[in-house]
């Protein structure tokens, strides 16, 4: 009872969030929130079973999944909010409060008489796992077995999306190398390695871009995942330094020390 | 307790994953919302099946989950396969089935 | 036992062989097929003996259960009685003659292994037509025969005159063998049955309306087979065939298959006194027709074929008549079987000295090249004209008597029929034989070999002997078992009389001839200046000309206004309703955006729709 109370307005609250959240690493979090909360739920309401399995699969292995392919796609790949289709948001928004609103009336007019409970049905069945994998390894025996077919049509359908042919043979060091003099030969594409982050600045992490001899940072050296994320060391105050010393090397060389 | 919380929660879940689907243009986004849609309706079974005192609920409940992790696997696959192939997890990229 | 099953087996079996063996048989072929009708013929003098010294009717074998479904029942079996003995020896016994000759005649065609092999089909088809003892089995050997004699006609097939011909006679044969299966539908239908014994047991409760459209239809069928006014126009283009399968098929045997069916359906033409009638006119017409289309023809051949429509008539006009003519409607066939076949062989004897060259207005003079083929001839000549003492003579005669008997007006028809028969036949002869000689430069006419001479010798000596099958009455008492007979008929006028008018008529026919074609020189050039009524027999009585005018125009046009609905009106409709709906699905596809979300917010809209309707229901 209480943990409902306290979950329940947690959960809206991170959903609303998930919904309207700049960025995906967000939402996945937020969606773990949620699930974890609905974990609870299940165990509030005589669940134990599904309470382990949504915190293992959904919490564990799907999310992990979301997370997995998000780094894959990129994380700057967030979207900007600004709608394209015409209407599509107010129509959402419109349709989905409706939705919930008819909903919500259907269930305050419907009867569902007192609650029973499974306190009986465990005690029957010697607890809840042992009540779940007696119904599921009878009546539902069929869709059981029906499921590992489509597990595994589902794993071997995600390897043959996920495999790419390869339809030439690898290019060897040699030709790679041709291929970046050709580059350059004709775009003016840069043929050496891109400078490392650090180089010439006061600190050498990764969030610290290399400054050019001028002195202006060098946007090459820098992550573009850390560009978009907005991390980047902001070195302008570096170049002032640098003139210090630049001035102390020349007084030096000029003799005036 | 009695289970119209319980419903009326996952109702509202259910709104705000579908508004979530309709509104958000990544097709990550959108899937988690799905995701959020799917766990909406699992509640509602597990609530159910309180209500009813017995299993069978449940057992619906674990059946969901199974079809959506097997649902997550290939819908990321295709999703990567589209952004391997069009550098973009935007759904609205993905447009040119139509006359 | 009886072997009457070799009579029909022993051709087809050497049809099969020649046929399916190819090339392997070509050596030997032409002898297989001559020999095959020879012992058919061998085995049908058994079976006519065991027939004539027995006690029973007629021989029977049954051979198989060919249908036998819910209330059809049809066994095929072989029926030896009289009638289809007389036919029997007829079609094998002038059959092997012809095979014999064309061993000579087809000598230097490449493909004469298959000729044989077809006039062997067309030998088992007829006998298993006259054999059966079932309509339907008979319309089996109806059919065949008319296989064979598409076959035949259309021999030499690189002539695009023979495919034509043998078009036609296909078709115009179609269109008598629908009354033929009108016929066999309406047996079975009435009776439940077809063969001759379950129809015959029937007519007598059968309805005077079921009798007069069974004889109708019947004589539907014989008028397409024996070439009858109004189906009689493939005769004359069906002499594009080889010369013996002229003989053969269309003078001695096919075609006289109209007389067989309706002979043997007698039982049924005694109940209808509507449809002997149409017989006797159909008969009556096309004796004329023939007659005077024989008169205008300067091709050998096509005089003989409007000889032999003409000589049809004459049989159809006596099986008309009814009981006092059927049995000489046989005799009559038989003895023209003989005489005509051998015209027939002589005119192909003259065309292969000729190098077959058909028009007669370049022969003249061959009687001292051609001797045996001469005196053949001119037996056959005189025996056609009915010289006193001939086969020819004795049958005609009695037709033309049985005729006035039925009707004076009907008599007089035949008589004249008769006179017009003397002028042509004079004038062939006269042409071909007598007079001056008109030959082609490159000719050389030359007697024949002996094995087309012979043949020409026996069907000669037949043709005058052949009316001793009236000594006695023999053929008359030989039928009886199966047409019945009439003995007294009141003539209005004496036989002796109508004898001897005859005569007189025929002689005034041969004078016409002679006076016309004996003393003039003949023109070697058919002249253009002549009377509308040569013209007109010249153009066959105009029996094409009405067919196109009549049907095929007609047709084609109902088939061009068939076509233009059908493209217009029904095809229209079709395309309309596509386009229609193409039109439509053309701008309903515009709210295809491909955008996902686009669809999943109508789908959205649809479930939130849904939900409404159901808690509206419930508050309501």
């Amino acid at each position: 009872m209480i943990a409902f109370w306290v979950l329940a307005p947690v959960m809206v609250v991170a959903a609303v969030a998930m919904v309207m959240a700049r960025k995906a690493v967000h939402c996945a979090l937020l969606l773990a929130v949620i699930m974890i909360s609905l974990a609870v739920l299940y165990a509030v309401q005589n669940a134990p079973f599904l309470f382990a399995v949504q915190i293992i699969v959904y919490t564990g292995a799907v999310l992990m999944l979301f997370l997995f392919v998000l780094m894959l796609v990129g994380v700057d790949s967030s979207d900007s909010l600004v709608e394209t289709l015409r209407g599509q948001r107010v129509a959402a928004v419109v349709l989905g409060l409706l939705f919930g609103l008819l909903v919500v009336v259907a269930l305050s007019q419907a009867t569902l008489g007192t609650v029973v409970g499974l306190s009986a049905a465990s005690e029957q069945a010697d607890g809840n796992v042992k009540g779940i994998a007696a119904l599921l390894f009878s009546t539902y025996v069929f869709a059981f077995e029906v499921t590992s077919a489509l597990l595994i049509t589902a794993a071997l359908g995600a390897m043959v999306l996920a495999h790419r042919e390869r339809l030439t043979p690898k290019p060897t060091q040699r030709e790679m190398v041709a291929q970046r003099m050709r580059d350059y030969a004709t775009s003016g594409v840069h043929p050496g390695a891109l400078p490392n982050p650090g180089s010439f600045a006061r600190h050498n992490s990764v969030d610290t871009p290399a400054l050019l001899p001028d002195g202006t940072p060098s946007e090459l050296s820098i992550s573009r995942v850390m560009r978009a994320r907005g991390t980047v060391r902001d070195v302008s105050r570096d170049r002032l330094t640098e003139r210090g010393i630049e001035t102390e090397t020349r007084q030096i060389e000029e003799g005036e020390r | 307790m009695s289970a119209t919380p319980f419903l009326i929660l996952s109702a509202l879940l259910f709104g705000v994953g579908a508004v979530g689907v309709l509104v958000r243009r990544n097709a990550i986004v959108v899937f988690m919302c799905v995701e959020l849609m799917l766990n909406a309706a699992n509640l509602a079974f597990v609530t159910f099946s309180r209500q009813h005192g017995n299993f069978d609920g449940q057992i619906a409940a674990f059946f969901v989950m199974v079809v959506a992790a097997a649902e997550v696997v290939v819908g990321l696959a295709i999703i990567m396969t589209i952004f391997r192939t069009r550098r973009s997890a935007s759904v609205d990229d993905a447009s040119l089935l139509k006359y | 036992m009886s072997l009457l099953y070799l009579i029909v087996g022993i051709p087809a079996i050497s049809a099969a062989v020649l046929l399916l063996g190819g090339r392997l048989t070509d050596r030997w072929g032409h002898l297989l097929g001559a020999l095959a009708p020879l012992a058919s013929f061998v085995a049908g003098l058994v079976a006519f003996a065991q027939l004539a010294g027995g006690d029973d009717e007629a021989l029977t074998q049954r051979l198989f259960t060919w249908i036998d479904v819910a209330g059809f029942h049809v066994d095929i079996g072989l029926l030896f009685d009289p009638l289809s003995a007389v036919f029997v020896l007829l079609i094998t016994g002038v059959g092997s003659l012809i095979h014999i000759y064309s061993i000579g005649y087809m000598e230097h065609d490449e493909r004469r292994r298959r000729f044989f092999g077809y006039l062997n089909l067309f030998v088992a088809a007829m006998l298993t037509l006259v054999l059966a003892d079932d309509y339907l089995a008979l319309f089996l050997g109806w059919e065949g025969v008319g296989l064979a004699s598409y076959l035949l006609i259309g021999f030499w097939q690189y002539k695009v005159s023979a495919a034509v011909a043998a078009k036609k006679a296909f078709v115009v044969n179609r269109v008598g063998d629908l009354g033929m299966a009108l016929a066999i539908m309406l047996m079975f239908a009435t009776f439940g049955s077809t063969s001759f014994e379950g129809v015959a047991g029937g007519m007598g409760q059968a309805s005077a309306a079921t009798a007069t459209a069974l004889g109708l239809l019947l004589l539907l069928a014989a008028c397409g087979k024996s070439a009858q006014v109004p189906l009689q126009s493939w005769l004359l283009d069906a002499m594009e065939g080889p010369t013996p399968v002229s003989a053969l098929i269309h003078a001695a045997t096919m075609v006289t298959a109209g007389v067989y069916l309706v002979t043997r359906s007698n039982f049924i033409y005694d109940q209808t006194e509507t449809a002997q009638t149409a017989v006797v006119v159909v008969g009556l017409v096309t004796l004329l027709w023939g007659a005077v289309i024989g008169c205008a023809k300067d091709d050998i051949k096509k005089v003989l074929a409007g000889s032999t429509m003409s000589q049809i008539g004459y049989m159809m006009l006596a099986a008309g008549i009814g009981p006092a003519g059927y049995a000489f409607a046989i005799f009559h066939l038989l003895t023209h079987g003989f005489f005509k076949a051998n015209l027939f062989l002589g005119a192909g004897s003259v065309m292969h000295g000729m190098n077959d060259e058909v028009d007669m207005r370049r022969y003249g003079a061959l009687r001292s090249v051609m001797p045996v083929t001469f005196v053949t001839f001119a037996l056959g000549y005189l025996a056609i004209i009915g010289f006193p003492g001939l086969a020819g003579f004795w049958s005609k005669d009695k037709i033309i008597e049985a005729a006035f008997g039925e009707n004076v007006l009907i008599g007089v028809g035949a008589v004249a029929g008769a006179g017009i028969t003397a002028f042509y036949m004079t004038r062939l002869m006269l042409m071909t034989f007598i007079s001056q000689r008109r030959w082609a430069k490159e000719a050389h006419p030359h007697e024949s070999p002996l094995v087309m001479t012979v043949p020409l010798i026996v069907l000669g000596a037949l043709s005058v002997v052949g009316g001793a099958l009236l000594l006695n009455g023999w053929i008359v008492d030989w039928l009886e078992p199966v047409v019945g007979r009439e003995e007294h008929q009141d003539l209005p006028i004496s036989a002796t009389l109508i004898t001897v008018s005859v005569l007189v008529v025929v002689l005034a026919g041969v004078a016409a001839a002679v006076v016309m074609y004996g003393r003039d020189k003949v023109a070697t050039r058919a002249p253009s200046r002549v009377s509308p009524f040569t013209k007109a027999a010249r153009a066959d009585l105009y029996g094409d000309a009405f067919n196109e005018a009549a049907l095929m125009r007609p047709g084609q046009y109902l088939t061009r206004s068939l076509v233009y609905a059908d493209n217009r009106g029904v095809d229209g409709a079709v395309n309309g309703l596509a386009a229609v709906v193409g039109g439509t699905s053309g701008r309903v596809r515009r709210w295809q955006s491909g955008f996902v979300r686009s669809y999943a917010l109508s789908m959205l809209g649809g479930s939130a729709l849904l939900l409404l309707a159901v808690v509206a229901v419930k508050l309501a």
